[in-house]
């Protein structure tokens, strides 16, 4: 099915369902518990699973299949927001032609980089695409933020290209000469897909349980869908077996005769791409787009997630995104008041004991255990999370393999 | 020609700084192969150093004067450090005022011993893993690191001034025959760069006067011969990874006065300094040198007016553009040696 295998098939399978269904599995408990701040099924944290998702899994496809370690590719996200914040001030506030050119953008962008870049390996590269990355964000906050050519009569360069500081916004000015430029009262239109607005959402109570679904989840859910199939698509074709030959040992490729940049140069260009979907939906979700994106802070996010998770696998980048975006929004509300009442049932020195020893490391502090997540898992499990659920898998059917006496095949889930 | 000169001026310090942090990251990357992407973070613990000893000192204890009041009639309470109550004002006073560079004496132990353990304890299991993984295990040591100074020391800066003596500007210009107040430079930034000059020769007088520096150099360049001739080439290494983390936290004890530290700072500067090494040369000590006072210069003359009105935004780049067009036309480095980090 798709031109899959099944395996293949039951694992984008999986992944479908989990995402639809993602409003009912975060949300697991009731809206007045005490674990209601432990509930991740509102829309805004979804999005930004979804769409950190996809940008980990266009990391990957870099990352994990040709060995080039990128620390500047937060750069691509900045320009494809930017690119589809253009397009909504300039065109209408379609989502799609926004996604359009900020991939297309992206792309562009990421051909010059990656040209120049991949003519180093190693370190250097990473070096180079980091001096890149971090080039396009003094440039996006200072010099592309000032006037062109003075402002013009719609009052569009009057910040320039990027806007600098406070980032690119939609205003009232703006021409959007295939849509609305205001909307019946006045305000600025939202972005939309055909008329169906990203903002939009339905709740469904059901007894103590409240569902949010917004269209805007499902509409990013559905784009890291096509993507996920088409990583699914590149691991699985003769090509993405040539950037693996090149992670495995570019030299002999070299001595085979055959140029291998080419081949790295487009797993760049797509990984950009991916990139620049990625910051296109993040500005259609909520029209900004800022300089910040494009630190090098972000680009060593989507490396932690991507290791986190599994590099070199499937599913691993997307699960890698979800862990730490969960931390980043769940995990850091966590402050001692709630501690003191988890831990309400020990006896007072104890509790404040325990308090004491966990609060370093939940709250402000969760960059802490994400740190040291991050460091076990790199000394401990190479393969990331993926692997070590693949070696609990594997524990299981050792002992099913011996009270049954036969050997069974295991097959890696990736 | 005085502009010219202030701006050299004012690159010194920046480019001492990164000339430092390069050189003990060159020295570990030449010694033990190991791409430490939390060399920021030992510059940042060393200028926590000089926080905390200047923290200790003040401890203070408080008395009541009955003799004065303060404005509402009530007896004024006087705030007395033990160091002065103990050693009297003058000594004591004079410790407090010195007590920046009095952490240097405090911060080499501490960093000593943090580069033997981060050594010892984590790096030595990576010598055999590919460089990626030496970069993703220290960078996640480095959030770790500087998350723990956030736990302890809050997330901002922390201004920790210099010695009475050095606070303040002098008229730098009169004294190679400019005219008065064209260039005014401050006396710290100065010390600055005397103190980097002084650490980057002892480094280099180290490793070429003494018979342990011999050793090391021996190793650095044909490790595997030395440990034939039944050297333990390892032991020598690991105090060279302290030694390196001795440079760089002493670089942040001096910087502290010139910008308060937060705990951030290491990663600004790193990310800069990786650049720097990379353009003076991966395993190229004076190319590290070089090009750290090298880039901190051309940092300060691309801030200069007449130039951001040139080519506007041009100081934010320049480091970055330099670092491409080098590597792109010298992969090497200014100084790079042959064969290292070319597969």
């Amino acid at each position: 099915m798709f031109g899959l295998a099944k395996k293949d098939v039951t694992l984008l399978l999986i992944v479908a369902a989990l995402t639809m269904l993602a409003p009912f599995i975060l949300n697991p408990f009731p809206v007045d518990s005490a674990m209601a701040q432990f509930n991740a099924g509102y829309p805004d944290l979804m999005q930004r699973f979804v769409i950190f998702g996809i940008f980990a899994i266009g990391f990957n496809i870099l990352f994990g299949l040709t060995g080039y370690l990128s620390f500047g590719h937060a750069a691509f996200i900045g320009v494809g927001s930017y690119a589809a914040m253009w397009m909504f001030k300039l065109f209408g506030m379609n989502v799609l032609p926004a996604l359009t050119l900020a991939v297309v953008m992206s792309g562009l962008f990421a051909l010059l980089i990656g040209y120049v870049s991949l003519r180093r390996s190693g370190i250097y590269f990473s070096i180079l695409t980091l001096a890149f990355a971090q080039m396009s964000y003094a440039l996006a906050y200072s010099v592309l933020a000032t006037d062109m050519d003075g402002p013009d009569e719609q009052g569009l360069l009057q910040k320039g290209l990027t806007g600098g500081e406070t980032g690119l916004q939609l205003t009232l000015q703006d021409p959007r000469i295939l849509g609305q430029q205001t909307t019946a009262d006045g305000g600025i239109p939202v972005p939309n897909l055909f008329g169906l607005e990203m903002r939009s959402a339905t709740e469904m109570v059901m007894g103590d349980w409240v569902f949010t679904f917004s269209a805007g989840y499902y509409f990013s859910a559905v784009v890291m869908l096509i993507a996920f199939y088409l990583s699914i698509r590149i691991f699985r074709s003769p090509f993405g077996m040539m950037l693996r030959a090149i992670k495995c040992n570019n030299t002999r490729m070299t001595y085979t005769g055959l140029n291998a940049r080419p081949y790295a140069l487009a797993a760049f260009v797509i990984s950009g791409m991916y990139a620049g979907l990625a910051g296109g939906l993040m500005a259609s979700m909520d029209p900004l787009a800022g300089p910040e994106r494009m630190f090098w802070t972000a680009s060593g996010e989507v490396v932690l997630m991507t290791i986190l998770g599994g590099v070199g696998t499937l599913i691993g980048p997307v699960l890698g995104a979800g862990v730490i975006k969960y931390m980043e929004n769940i995990v850091s509300k966590i402050n001692s008041d709630i501690l003191h009442s988890w831990f309400a049932f020990l006896p007072d020195g104890l509790e404040d004991l325990v308090v004491t020893m966990i609060y370093p490391f939940v709250g402000k502090g969760w960059h802490l255990t994400l740190g040291l997540m991050f460091m076990l898992v790199v000394i401990f499990l190479p393969g990331g999370l993926v692997e070590g659920g693949q070696r609990v898998a594997r524990l299981f059917r050792r002992k099913k393999a011996k009270e049954g006496k036969k050997s069974t095949q295991s097959t890696p889930a990736e | 020609m005085d502009a010219i000169i202030l701006q050299i001026l004012n690159g010194l310090d920046k480019g001492s700084a990164y000339a430092l942090i390069a050189l003990g990251l060159t020295l570990i990357f030449g010694t033990l192969g190991v791409v430490n992407f939390a060399h920021g973070a030992l510059f940042m613990i060393g200028a926590f150093c000089a926080v905390t000893l200047s923290r200790i000192l003040n401890i203070s204890f408080t008395t009541i004067d009955e003799t004065r009041t303060d404005f509402l009639g009530n007896p004024l309470k006087v705030d007395t450090t033990y160091i002065e109550h103990w050693l009297g004002p003058d000594l004591g006073g004079g410790i407090l005022n010195w007590s920046v560079p009095l952490s240097i004496l405090f911060a080499i132990p501490i960093m000593i011993l943090v580069g033997v353990v981060m050594e010892r304890g984590l790096i030595k299991h990576f010598y055999k893993r590919p460089h990626a993984d030496q970069i993703l295990v220290t960078f996640g040591l480095a959030i770790v690191l500087q998350e723990i100074v956030k736990y302890y020391y809050g997330a901002n800066p922390i201004p920790t001034p210099a010695p009475d003596a050095f606070r303040g500007s002098f008229d730098f210009g009169t004294l190679i025959g400019f005219d008065p107040n064209t260039i005014i430079y401050p006396y710290w930034r100065l010390v600055y760069f005397a103190f980097a000059a002084v650490i980057i020769g002892a480094v280099f007088a180290f490793l070429q006067f003494t018979t342990f520096g011999m050793v090391v150099r021996a190793g650095m360049a044909d490790r595997e011969t030395v440990q034939l001739l039944g050297i333990n080439i390892d032991k020598r290494f690991t105090i060279m990874f302290g030694i390196a983390a001795a440079v760089a936290g002493l670089a942040g004890v001096m910087y502290v006065p010139i910008n308060p530290p937060n705990y951030h700072m290491g990663m600004d500067f790193l990310v800069l300094s990786f650049v720097v090494v990379v353009v003076g040369g991966m395993g190229s000590l004076p190319g590290a040198v070089l090009a750290g006072f090298l880039l901190g210069i051309l940092e300060s003359f691309a801030s200069m007016g007449a130039v951001i009105d040139l080519i506007p935004g041009i100081n934010q780049i320049i480091i970055y553009l330099v670092a491409i067009i080098i590597l792109l036309t010298r992969p090497r480095g200014l100084m790079g040696r042959k064969g290292v980090m070319e597969d």
